[in-house]
């Protein structure tokens, strides 16, 4: 058996032929048994598996693409759960880009921000008001709502106000450190849920506590978007984009920059690194991601209203994001995932199971005890086990590891660049 | 060698959670196979209520109350062969949580309909996803306008319209209560803004002065800030739009100021909680509500009594209005086998058959679904508690 | 207006130092657990309404038999006891369980875990108050609930009377006895000293001969035990609980122990009692001065406002010392 295993980790065709097996057989499950969980979330699974494999990276790129693109949404069509799978892989899809978002601001720079749903909130408002007729009552000329194909845009204009905002926040809060940080960004995410919460008077722009109902769906040609699995494509779109970016800024130079700020700030700054300049950034595109989905979810749910975004969210990110491990990007994706799932899908599942057996009479629990109530109970069992079992996230960040040889020879090249153009002046070196 | 461990430990975690939701699914269908030792049709209706949470005692409420009906009705439907049972979902008043279980009731074809939702926030988008898929939902709670405004074929409600309970309340306080300088508060949900918005622009109306216009947070203890603001503006009349345990300890803290004035609050006070809260000093306290004082039949105490029974809990506010709901769609759904000849009959026909219940007499209210789903019949009655113990004694009636 | 403000300011004055003694006590479990751990305990607010719990059941125990119907204040005492007891001991348990085995890992996954530990309370409390009553609302026994005027009107005619009730001057009394007793035990005990010296470099303690885990159950110990106790004030001040009343109030008491500057005892008394007063006032005067535009609901947001611009100008808080930090 350790033989085999061993096999299996040396050989790539091994693992590749099993691993297309096991995607298979997931996959047709799903499809064949339609009320199976465990299949859609073993299919799920693969995607985790994929990480663990050897292949080489762009091939684990493509296959991940494959399986997002193709075979999830295909395997789940064959039959009535398909909308409620696609639901959930949307809603994952959301968290999954504000946890990484947030991943930024607390895994890379460092800086503990306890209203982070904001920023979601923030994006879900810009679209809410103006894909609605809300915005006629502080904008004269009877404009509006615009129409859904303006999303696209919108998702822009989201990611852009929210970024804004964070840089707003950036820019006091740049003052205050540590756990001091964390409690003014708090108390920023609650100045502004209660500032939506509230502003029906004097001019009624968010419409208070009633929220803003029947926001225009997204449009593409004449194509509205409103069942759960077209919104996942648009997830999806978004979720690459942001993913793309992240990957690129993490070894760039602000994201050295950022994580030099985290591991010790002084150091960083006497190394040349502009603290003001590199901590907004890191708030401004965090926000950003946020933003962004915040149009998304204002444009699926076609409702907002402030309780979406409350101090038990923010949190509930940060657990993600702690969870999975901080400044690790697979296991912040990972983290985001499972806390989704279990929300939406395991628990409630669970729950539903439960009661089936209490409706049965095979076993009888007191109504205060009732499965369906216990969904906070098990959450907390969960971040407390986890965190004493896992402290460093469920896949710990890793740098990056330099080959010593290449930088030796980037460092020669380099020198005699130096020696030609009399050098360039700063930088950070690795 | 580490990588290895938390992939296997990953690998279990992920086996672990999915197992458990494969063993509920495989029940569910041996439910539908041979649960109950006979192959009858298996016919689910689902309630959507916070179960966790701050809200969850009304949330439990509407399940029970939902229940009873369903349990009532169990050896009616055996006999046309079918069995049903009850989905109690927990949309921990959010939204998203909603919206999420709405597909996944969506997904589960013997789901035919729908009790809930509590908050108007949470099934104002959850009755989109119902609309996509012709599941009718009845809800025992949703008084914001925009529910039924929206003009979809699956919402219905059983009680009154903000815009109707609100003026009706207004209404009282001004010509009969002779109100002239209303303090009005509310507690900044969709539910409380909704109403005392309609019960302020109605006394205006009448021609009573505001005397102040404010809101609490929920879930706080203290309200003194804003029981002080009132004592200097000196009110004859305090209307509240929020729900009990607030309006329980508003009614307290006033009286502990001498601010002893009349105080009024809606259906979301209608329940025993509020005189738990506020205990000797509920006298007094007004309310309005869409059910007739159902301990005073003979059938609305044999009710009661049953409730208490079966589940060890009185009776609370939205039991009675939840346990209406389930009534008035099991009675459709009888409807619509019967003109299905006795087959399973669809969501569409479902829907249609809620939508067009007529005169059906409830526990706490008749209803009839207008072209929007609202209902005809919900009057609204003024209560005031003589003494402190639930329900108060009726005083009033208003129809539309 | 400012009429009005007057006429109302005795009143907002006893309201607003009620609630911030409240929020005092319970900002000395944050601080004193953050002095040593340098660990937001997010638990506290949860082990305040388990206090409130205890206290509650505890004293409807004392109803059901008949004992001390006549000695209200034996009742007080032994519930006092009973709660603080019985959530130090929770503390200590909290603390082994899940912060000790994280002492050496990130510091920020001790936060999970006391955001777990928190849900888990609440929803413990939630099942067993419920099982127990029907119902998780729980509106308890009131042990003195007359009601006294004092006349401030007759101090100057601008001012207008305020209400008492026997039970404010009881959470005062023993707010302040409290505060007092910490700030004495601190400074002048033994393991008061102990206590700093782990606070100040726990390794250096741990060389001085003292037992830092013993140290840290304590500091654990009677930090919750004072908010135990404060649970038991609030439900005799308020009479009706739920399981979610520590969340809100931990916030602001969490804020309270920031704007005092986190660490420092004296701080958290301080800002307990400043955002007790700053939100009474708001809630009570906002709307006066905005004419009905921004009214009370904005009472947090002017809290929050005030504590991001006291950090801003003065990153310690009002009462702490700047740290220099080692190069």
């Amino acid at each position: 058996m350790k033989k085999w295993m061993e096999h299996v980790k040396s050989s790539l065709w091994a693992q590749a032929s099993l691993y297309t097996l096991f995607v298979l057989a997931t996959s047709l499950s799903v499809y064949l048994m339609d009320k199976s969980a465990i299949a859609f979330l073993l299919l799920l699974a693969s995607l985790l598996l994929l990480y663990y494999t050897s292949f080489p990276v762009k091939l684990k790129w493509a296959a991940a693409g494959l399986l997002l693109v193709i075979v999830i949404p295909f395997a789940t069509s064959g039959g009535p759960s398909h909308e409620s799978y696609m639901e959930v892989a949307t809603q994952c899809g959301i968290y999954i880009a504000m946890a990484l978002g947030l991943n930024i601001v607390v895994g890379f720079a460092g800086l503990l921000d306890l209203g982070f749903v904001a920023f979601f909130a923030i994006g879900a408002y810009t679209y809410a008001i103006f894909a609605t007729p809300q915005a006629n009552n502080f904008i004269s000329g009877h404009l509006f709502p615009v129409s859904g194909s303006t999303f696209w845009l919108f998702i822009f204009i989201g990611g852009f106000i929210a970024a804004l905002f964070g840089i707003l926040l950036g820019l006091p809060v740049l003052r205050v450190k540590g756990d001091y940080l964390a409690i003014v960004t708090l108390g920023f995410g609650e100045i502004i849920r209660i500032i939506f919460n509230n502003l029906e008077k004097p001019v009624n722009i968010t419409n208070g506590a009633m929220g803003l109902s029947s926001i225009k769906p997204p449009d593409l040609f004449g194509m509205d978007f409103i069942f759960p699995h077209q919104i996942y494509f648009i997830v999806l779109a978004i979720l690459l984009l942001v993913l793309f970016g992240v990957r690129r800024l993490e070894h760039s130079r602000l994201g050295r920059s950022w994580k030099a700020i985290r591991d010790n700030e002084i150091a960083a700054q006497a190394m040349g690194v502009p603290l003001t300049l590199t901590k907004l950034s890191a708030f401004a595109v965090g926000a950003s991601f946020s933003g962004m989905m915040g149009v998304v979810f204002a444009a699926k749910q076609t409702y907002v209203d402030p309780t979406s975004f409350t101090l038990l969210e923010s949190i509930t990110i940060l657990a993600m994001v702690i969870l999975g491990g901080m400044g690790s990007v697979p296991g912040v994706i990972l983290g985001a995932s499972l806390v989704t799932l279990l929300n939406i899908q395991v628990l409630t599942d669970v729950t539903q199971w439960l009661n089936e057996l209490t409706a049965q009479g095979v076993i009888n629990v007191p109504s205060a005890l009732s499965p369906a109530k216990m969904q906070r109970f098990i959450f907390g069992a969960i971040l407390v086990l986890i965190a004493v079992f896992r402290p460093y996230g469920l896949i710990a960040s890793r740098n990056r590891k330099e080959d010593v040889e290449k930088l030796k020879e980037r460092r020669s090249s380099a020198a005699i660049s130096v020696n030609s153009t009399n050098g360039p002046s700063g930088g950070v070196t690795p | 060698m580490s990588m290895k461990k938390s992939f296997v430990a990953l690998l279990i975690f992920v086996l672990a959670g999915s197992l458990l939701a494969a063993c509920g699914k495989k029940s569910n269908s041996e439910a539908s196979s041979g649960g109950g030792g006979s192959n009858k049709t298996v016919i689910k209706i689902a309630t959507q209520s916070p179960l966790s949470g701050g809200s969850a005692v009304q949330g439990e409420a509407i399940k029970l109350g939902a229940q009873l009906s369903l349990d009532d009705h169990k050896d009616e439907f055996a006999k046309l062969g079918f069995d049903i049972q009850l989905a109690p979902y927990d949309d921990q008043a959010d939204p998203k949580k909603g919206v999420a279980n709405a597909e996944l009731v969506a997904a589960d074809k013997q789901i035919l309909a729908v009790v809930g939702h509590m908050n108007s926030g949470v099934a104002i988008p959850s009755s989109v996803v119902y609309e996509k898929y012709n599941i009718p939902m009845v809800s025992p709670s949703n008084t914001a306008t925009q529910v039924t405004d929206r003009k979809l074929k699956v919402v219905n409600r059983i009680v009154a319209r903000d815009d109707f309970q609100g003026p009706a309340a207004a209404q009282y306080a001004v010509q009969t209560a002779g109100a002239k300088n209303i303090f009005v508060i509310q507690d900044k949900t969709a539910y409380g803004q909704g109403l005392a918005e309609a019960f302020k622009t109605e006394a205006e109306k009448q021609g009573a002065k505001i005397a102040g216009y404010e809101s609490i947070t929920i879930g706080e203890k203290d309200f003194n800030g804003i029981l002080n603001q009132a004592l200097t503006k000196k009110p004859d009349f305090i209307f509240f739009g929020g729900l009990y345990a607030e309006a329980g300890l508003l009614v307290k803290q006033a009286k502990e100021k001498g601010l002893d004035v009349p105080f009024m609050g809606a259906d979301g006070i209608d329940t025993q909680g509020i005189v738990d809260v506020a205990g000797d000093k509920v006298t007094g306290v007004l309310y309005t509500s869409i059910s007739t004082d159902i301990t005073k039949t003979a059938d609305g105490k044999a009710w009661a009594d049953k409730y208490k029974q079966k589940f060890g809990k009185n009776v609370d506010g939205y039991s009675a209005y939840a346990y209406d709901c389930m009534s008035v769609i099991l009675e459709a759904l009888k409807k619509a086998i019967n003109d299905n000849g006795g087959k399973l009959p669809s969501r569409e026909q479902v829907r249609d058959a809620v939508r067009a219940t007529k005169d059906f007499q409830g526990v706490a209210t008749k209803v009839t679904f207008d072209d929007k789903g609202d209902n005809d019949y919900a009057k609204v009655f003024i209560y005031k508690f003589e003494k402190a113990a639930y329900p108060g004694s009726m005083i009033s009636d208003i129809s539309k | 207006m400012v009429s009005s403000i007057l006429h109302s300011l005795p009143q907002v004055l006893v309201d607003g130092l009620t609630l911030g003694a409240v929020y005092a006590v319970v900002a000395l479990g944050y601080t004193m657990v953050y002095g040593i751990l340098e660990l937001i305990n997010f638990a506290h607010g949860e082990i305040f309404m388990t206090g409130a719990y205890v206290g509650t059941a505890v004293l409807f125990g004392f109803h059901a038999l008949g004992w001390f119907e006549g000695a209200g204040w034996i009742a007080y005492m032994l519930i006092l006891a009973a709660a603080m007891l019985f959530t130090g001991l929770l503390g200590v348990g909290i603390e082994r369980v899940a912060y000790r085995p994280l002492r050496k890992a990130p510091k920020l996954i001790s936060l999970i875990s006391a955001i777990g530990v928190s849900f888990l309370l609440q929803d413990f409390v939630r099942f067993i108050a419920e099982l127990r009553t029907g119902n998780y609302i729980v509106t308890g026994i009131t042990l003195y609930n007359d009601n006294h005027k004092i006349a401030t009107s007759s101090v100057s005619g601008v001012f207008g009377d305020a209400f008492l009730k026997t039970n404010t001057i009881i959470v005062f009394i023993v707010a302040v006895l409290m505060m007092v007793g910490l700030d004495m035990f601190s400074k002048r005990s033994k393991w008061g000293v102990a206590m700093r010296a782990v606070a100040q470099d726990r390794e250096t303690a741990s060389l001085m001969s003292i037992n830092v885990n013993k140290v840290i159950a304590l500091t654990f110990f009677i930090g919750s035990a004072l908010g135990g106790a404060t649970g038991v004030l609030f439900a005799q001040q308020y009479a009706t609980i739920d399981p979610f009343i520590g969340y809100i109030l931990g916030l602001k008491a969490f804020t309270a122990a920031v704007l005092g500057g986190i660490g420092n005892i004296r701080g958290a008394m301080f800002g307990g009692l400043l955002i007790g007063l700053l939100e009474m006032f708001a809630a009570a005067n906002l709307g006066l001065i905005t004419h009905g535009n921004f009214g009370a609901e904005y009472k947090d947001v002017f809290t929050f406002l005030i504590l991001i611009l006291v950090l801003i100008f003065k990153p310690q808080g009002l009462l702490g010392k700047a740290v220099k930090e080692k190069v």
